[in-house]
């Protein structure tokens, strides 16, 4: 692209030089960054109409791609909307048409999909097959594998090396026969992950899924440990995880340190008929569950679904409508401040103060718990051991690597050992192994009896709950284990694959219960 | 609970001071507006220029022209001999004033009769003309004694002396610096508050805060004393910078200095709350403080006196706390105020800040929604 010069070595792009001739690349690009740069404050026709003068089109010529492009962006009947207006999907969808402006030759394409709904998502995808299929170059950058399973080809790299360049089914394929499925005997997946991955030999991968283990084993391992194991196909991310050298195994150390929560009360998050309404518009609508303690509770949906409203709801961000929402049994409009102190709070993009070192972090967040100077020495050295952030004490929170953010996140919201845990999308743009760490940590807490609540449209992290409320249009349609959302749909399909029925076909519903 | 609104505290001085932009948000604007105000922005009328056109060509006449010669305000001054050349020299704004000697002067002086000079004076720069005129006056007033006592012109007359009292030789340089000490609080107070919120709810923190058992009034008041302490340390830099710098005499008690200024400060810091609660970015957050300061300056009295202004807006300054501030502060310096005048200013800012401070607890709590 010559956005950024190398080191040394070579680039050719289109077979010429990006950065001697630049008015070439630019001509012949088209470029969607990370953050497309869209202008909120304009709407869709002024976008496009502003990326197109940039890149010196002709109103001719402008006419007739616009046409194309909103027709097969589908956003025609949005031309007068305000580019902020619009969903993270949309948006993409308007990024790369504005990128798509001039007929490009290779497009290059930065993370699309990150912030957008599975079926945003998959509409995405779809288009981009489309320009492919038309003989448009493109390059797709993710940290999603099961977005790359999808591609022709692909190029693999971890801490700037390259570990894999070709197809992904040929690395698939590699793993014939290491991939199974565990199951526990008893239904306790958890257990039973925690069990395979504590001695870990032979081990390649393992995580759960639904209510099964996901085993990989090592090339010529056959049998584990007297589990019953029923094969199953390899995955593009297993055949990662095997070059990256196998998930992290042994015991999460939160399992010595962590005191177990021990509370009378059943149900430790209930939300009652919980409504919310911004002027005519409901983002929630009766919204009614119960929580167990002990289990991890999902909030699944596409964006602007109303989860983060009802997630928000539940830990006193945002006053309801009308209902109630309960934490440990308490109203927690009545009793914010003691209702505030049972939770856990890990916001998406982990809220820490960047300008602040580990160790200020650390003492904030222990600080405004309540713990005193002594809880708070004890406290914060256990958690720089069992999350070795020793290392990293003096360095400021932005510039630790992202496992390491997450990890301070999660000991930040652990200080005060609360009973609940409230994860809002706590994987988003990780890598696999770091979230496989995560997730052994959650599992452990969860097995002490720590109540999870994590809102999600990241289908990985939808398996490891115990129980997911697929959230559309401010209701919750769907509520129960991952397998049985997914038996709802058909035998062996994918979480997505799931989501994404489940959603049309409350759609198709919906259409029927119209008066003509 | 004093806990947690401790370890807020230290944190926003941790972020206050880990951040470097924050960092010379406190250190530069002090230095920077001490040279501005001091040296460059001074309303003082010295090196101009002026036009006397000599009708009368006498003894008398050239005494009088002498006298602006001789006089410190003017740099130089154009003799001319036609109308057309005087008025040239206004017009092009080559002069700021131009003395017109008729050619009877020293007649009607020899004859104990009255007589007239004309000064002329651009009006396009009004505060300058208005003190040159009073510059001119004086020299004026200072010939005639003169003359009158050397035996001429024996009209009665009062005579008028002058004398500035606190600050006697009317050294524009110590009202400036002075006002600076309420000013600069003033901007580090509003600013550094509105953004602490501001900078939180842009990277995500604030949810962070409010879903932990600190209540709102806890993160008010956490948040708002950090600021205090740093506008505090601010206003007495600029204390001992105009003392021993400047040499300015502090007359007054410094325990009233000290009292008034965190009145003053918590009202400020108050408006500064409010101001970022309102926001969501901390661009937004600068945009609204500086809505804020513009016009407190303006209608604090330092720029325009009070007095001068239309009745409404002489009403509208009782809101400004800036306005009763800088009379307290002035007053410590300059004539050691007593207790009872620096109370009455007192009051009416610590309204100020209750009222601020409250409003800005009420969004706060309503931000919640």
């Amino acid at each position: 692209m010559g956005l950024l010069l190398p080191s040394c070595g070579e680039v050719k792009t289109l077979g010429v030089n990006p950065c001697e001739q630049k008015d070439f690349i630019n001509q012949n690009i088209g470029y969607m960054p990370q953050k497309f740069g869209l202008y909120e404050d304009l709407t869709v026709m002024e976008n496009l109409d502003l990326y197109a003068d940039l890149k010196g089109l002709s109103q001719d010529h402008k006419d007739k791609s616009f046409k194309t492009l909103l027709n097969f962006t589908g956003l025609g009947e949005f031309i007068s909307r305000l580019a902020g207006d619009l969903s993270g999907g949309m948006k993409q969808k308007l990024g790369l048409a504005c990128s798509l402006l001039g007929r490009p030759g290779f497009l290059v394409l930065d993370e699309p999909s990150v912030g957008v709904d599975p079926i945003s998502r998959r509409e995405l995808l779809r288009m981009v097959q489309d320009l492919c299929d038309e003989g448009m170059t493109i390059l797709w950058s993710t940290a999603y594998l099961d977005e790359a399973e999808k591609f022709s080809s692909c190029v693999l790299l971890n801490e700037g090396k390259l570990l894999y360049q070709g197809a992904p089914q040929d690395l698939t394929s590699k793993l014939e026969g290491r991939t199974f499925f565990a199951y526990a005997k008893d239904g306790k997946n958890r257990a039973l992950l925690k069990q395979i991955i504590k001695d870990g030999d032979g081990l390649t991968d393992a995580v759960i899924q639904a209510d099964s283990v996901r085993v990989v084993l090592d090339r010529g391992i056959q049998k584990y440990e007297n589990l019953d194991l029923q094969p199953t196909t390899p995955r593009f991310e297993d055949a990662v995880i095997d070059i990256l050298g196998g998930c992290p195994k042994g015991e999460s150390s939160l399992s010595h340190n962590l005191q177990i929560v021990d509370d009378a009360s059943e149900y430790v998050i209930e939300a009652d008929a919980l409504v919310k309404r911004y002027g005519s518009f409901y983002a929630v609508k009766n919204n009614t569950f119960k929580v167990k303690k002990g289990e991890i509770f999902g909030l699944l949906g596409p964006n602007g679904a109303g989860k983060s409203t009802s997630f928000k709801m539940l830990c006193g961000l945002v006053t309801p409508t009308s209902g109630t929402a309960r934490i440990m049994g308490l109203d927690i409009q009545k009793n914010l401040s003691k209702a505030r102190s049972y939770l856990g709070y890990m916001a998406q993009k982990f809220s820490l103060f960047g300008g602040l070192s580990v160790m200020q972090n650390l003492k904030f967040f222990s600080g405004i718990y309540g713990l005193n100077i002594w809880e708070q020495r004890d406290k914060i050295n256990q958690m720089v051991d069992i999350f070795d952030l020793k290392p990293y004490l003096g360095h400021n929170a932005d510039e630790l690597p992202l496992g390491f953010k997450q990890r301070l996140a999660l000991s930040c919201a652990l200080m005060h050992n609360p009973p609940i845990l409230f994860l809002d999308e706590p994987t988003s743009g990780v890598d696999p192994l770091t979230r496989r760490d995560f997730w052994n940590h959650i599992n452990t807490l969860v097995e002490k009896g720590v109540t999870v609540m994590v809102t999600t449209h990241f289908m990985d992290e939808a398996e490891y709950c115990d129980r997911i409320s697929l959230f559309y249009r401010g209701e919750a349609i769907e509520t129960g284990t991952p397998s049985e959302l997914k038996n709802k749909v058909s035998k062996d399909c994918t979480m997505e694959e799931a989501f994404i029925a489940l959603i049309e076909k409350y759609d198709r519903q919906k259409i029927q219960r119209m008066p003509a | 609970m004093w806990n947690r609104i401790f370890a807020l505290m230290i944190k926003e001085f941790h972020s206050i001071w880990r951040d470097p932009r924050s960092r010379a948000l406190i250190f530069l604007p002090p230095l920077v507006q001490l040279c501005i105000f001091a040296f460059a922005a001074t309303m003082e009328v010295k090196n101009i220029d002026m036009v006397i056109w000599d009708q009368d060509k006498t003894y008398y006449s050239r005494e009088l022209s002498e006298r602006f010669q001789n006089s410190v305000w003017f740099r130089k001054i154009y003799y001319v001999q036609d109308e057309s050349h005087f008025l040239r020299l206004l017009e092009s704004q080559k002069v700021m004033m131009g003395m017109n000697i008729q050619n009877n002067f020293s007649r009607n002086i020899k004859a104990s009769k009255k007589a007239e000079v004309q000064l002329i004076f651009d009006g396009r720069q009004t505060n300058v003309s208005q003190i040159l005129s009073g510059y001119a006056t004086e020299i004026v007033n200072q010939y005639q004694k003169d003359v009158f006592l050397s035996g001429f012109n024996d009209l009665p007359r009062v005579d008028i002396r002058t004398r500035n009292w606190f600050n006697t030789s009317l050294m524009y340089l110590h009202y400036t610096v002075v006002s600076l000490v309420a000013t600069l609080a003033m901007i580090a107070g509003t600013i550094l508050t509105a953004l602490s919120v501001a900078r939180e709810r842009e990277i995500g923190t604030f949810d962070q805060l409010i879903v932990s058992p600190l209540r709102p009034f806890e993160i008010l008041i956490g948040k708002t004393i950090p600021p205090l302490v740093i506008a505090t340390i601010i206003a007495t830099f600029m204390l001992l910078m105009a003392v021993f710098a400047f040499g300015i005499p502090f007359s007054g008690s410094l325990w009233l200095f000290y009292l008034s200024t965190l009145v003053f400060l918590l009202s400020i810091v108050g408006i500064g709350l409010f101001v970022s609660s309102l926001c969501k970015t901390q661009q937004q957050a600068i945009l609204g403080s500086f809505i804020f300061q513009m016009p407190a300056m303006l209608m604090s009295g330092y720029i325009a006196p009070i007095e001068n202004m239309p009745v409404f807006f002489q009403y509208l300054t009782y809101a400004n706390p800036i306005r009763f501030y800088l009379v307290i502060v002035k007053g410590l310096f300059f004539k050691n105020m007593p207790w009872n005048v620096v109370f009455e200013n007192l009051a009416p800012m610590f309204v100020m800040a209750l009222i601020m401070l409250y409003c800005a607890y009420w969004v706060f709590k309503r931000n919640l929604d």
